[in-house]
């Protein structure tokens, strides 16, 4: 069988992400692609269009704070117990980004269309508020079916150029076992492409076995895949490690101000060695 | 330190007795004493019999992904979940994206998460907010990230069921569209909770004091339940179960 991977470092991962690109990243839990994230940074992206799903943290925090982000569209963006995002809060006092915000089941129904090809998904809620009242792409439209007035929303299609995320293996023909965080195969089903990190590569077929081919995301959507092991650090991993909590502490202090942030892409992300 | 940790375990008991009732509680991210609460209800009457952490891998049985909460809760299928805010105004209007004028808040908080969605569809919504101020219980909200009444010809089968503070709890009236204060927490009094809440409610001059925890409650809690804590919220267990005070209750 022909080796369907190609051995690829993370930059050269990263390059093939262009500038301006429509990018689908996964909330922290279910898997970030940080190792992608850092050499985006390296690349000097620029331009890009980040649908959180449903939310993000750090992974958006840094993408913004280090000037590659011109869109973000999300239901939030959290690092949880560490406090307010910094970077991502300057932006948007000075709005410097563009933001599309959104509420978690929108971006959900969004990529649901466009994985069925369709060009929206109803949804129940939203009415009445101001979410629905600022959002570019929503629409309030009559029930079809309803005899009496039954508003609902209209949630456009959202098709990313490329979904972004880690995932434990891959096997030597480009499937990748994403367990049961079934919102990466929505991802990648809604998305032009997909592009992951894995900690390693499986040497036999991840459809060796019913268990594991539940789980399992088909080539047939996978563009790219890169080998970083445990490259969703700092960030925790559903199928591995723990958040390093002294990092995050440490990313906090130091994104308290520029200075301090520029310090923080010197020292983690622009001077990482980087042999794949 | 101990009073905080005290407050915080009676909170806990307080919610738990809420959940009670309940199949299926779902709680969100980063909401430790919801979350905690559950648990505690869980392992003390069996109910509910299902509880979801999102974010928790060993407290979580969705297979079905990040949407499957949401489809859950448009079906009827939670009967519980709980929303906070960095404002909430008089009305049940809850505000997660920040103060000022949208889109350039500040400060900017976190975002509306799916609570625009949620507060819509599940009946039995509580709004948990520890900091009882002016400032986070205001009149008027800057930004409705999800409205706490809607009209007639809305789809809405869920909504505000009350409100609970480090001072008091509020029942939320529909038909009155206004919260009624139920009972005041040991530490706070009826006018420093006047003095503290932005929007007018309604009350008693006999509202009674919120009820002790159940000892038998607070010992479940410090002995089944702080390993399950511990687990999804490792910084708020080790805040609230010190290691020193429960030396001899190891799990």
């Amino acid at each position: 069988m022909p080796m369907a991977i190609e051995e690829i470092s993370i930059d050269d991962f990263a390059k093939a992400i262009p500038d301006g690109a429509k990018v689908a990243i996964p909330a922290d839990y279910a898997g970030v692609s940080m190792a992608a994230t850092r050499a985006l940074i390296r690349r000097r992206a620029k331009a890009l269009y980040l649908v959180g799903v449903p939310t993000s943290g750090l992974q958006a925090e840094l993408l913004i704070g280090a000037g590659c982000v011109k869109t973000f569209e999300s239901s939030a963006l959290t690092l949880g117990e560490y406090g307010p995002a910094p970077r991502f809060t300057k932006a948007v006092r000075e709005g410097s980004i563009h933001l599309i915000d959104a509420t978690c089941p929108a971006i959900h129904a969004g990529l649901q269309a466009s994985q069925k090809g369709i060009p929206f998904m109803p949804l129940r809620g939203i009415l009445g508020s101001d979410v629905l009242k600022n959002h570019p792409g929503w629409k309030v439209i009559q029930n079809p079916f309803a005899i009496d007035d039954d508003p609902i929303v209209a949630i456009p299609a959202i098709q990313p150029d490329v979904a972004l995320f880690h995932a434990p293996l891959a096997d030597r023909d480009g499937n990748v076992w994403i367990g049961r965080k079934r919102e990466l195969v929505n991802m990648a089903h809604a998305s032009k492409t997909t592009f992951v990190t894995v900690d390693a590569i499986s040497e036999t077929s991840l459809f060796e076995t019913e268990e594991k081919a539940a789980g399992v995301l088909p080539a047939l959507y996978v563009g790219k895949v890169c080998v970083a092991p445990n490259g969703s650090w700092p960030l925790p991993f559903w199928n591995g490690a723990d958040v390093d909590d002294a990092h995050m502490r440490q990313y906090m202090q130091m994104a308290a101000n520029d200075a301090g942030f520029q310090e923080y892409l010197d020292q983690f992300i622009l001077q990482e060695s980087v042999p794949a | 330190m101990t009073n905080i940790v005290d407050d915080k375990k009676a909170l806990i008991c307080l919610i738990a007795n809420l959940l009670r009732d309940c199949n299926h509680v779902a709680v969100g991210a980063a909401s430790p004493i919801p979350g905690a609460a559950a648990l505690l209800a869980k392992a003390t009457w069996g109910t509910p019999r299902f509880v979801n952490i999102l974010g928790s891998v060993d407290n979580n049985f969705f297979t079905g992904g990040g949407g499957e909460l949401f489809d859950c809760a448009a079906q009827g299928r939670i009967d519980a979940f709980f929303l906070g805010g960095g404002q909430i105004d008089g009305q049940a209007n809850i505000n997660l994206m920040g103060r000022g004028d949208y889109p350039n808040c500040s400060p900017r908080w976190p975002g509306t998460f799916g609570s625009a969605y949620l507060y819509f569809l599940i009946p039995k919504v509580i709004l948990f907010r520890e900091e009882h101020t002016r400032r986070t219980l205001v009149e008027k909200v800057d930004f409705i990230s999800a409205p706490g009444l809607s009209d007639e010809k809305t789809y809405r089968k869920g909504g505000p069921f009350g409100l609970l503070t480090s001072k008091a709890f509020f029942h939320f009236d529909k038909e009155k569209k206004r919260f009624r204060l139920v009972s005041i927490h040991p530490s706070s009094s009826l006018e420093d909770i006047l003095d503290n809440t932005g929007f007018s409610f309604d009350y008693s001059e006999e509202t009674p004091l919120t009820s002790p925890p159940d000892p038998a409650l607070l010992e479940v809690l410090n002995r089944e339940v702080r390993g399950k804590v511990a687990e999804v919220y490792p910084n708020f267990a080790d805040t609230i179960f010190p290691v020193t005070s429960n030396a001899g209750h190891d799990t």
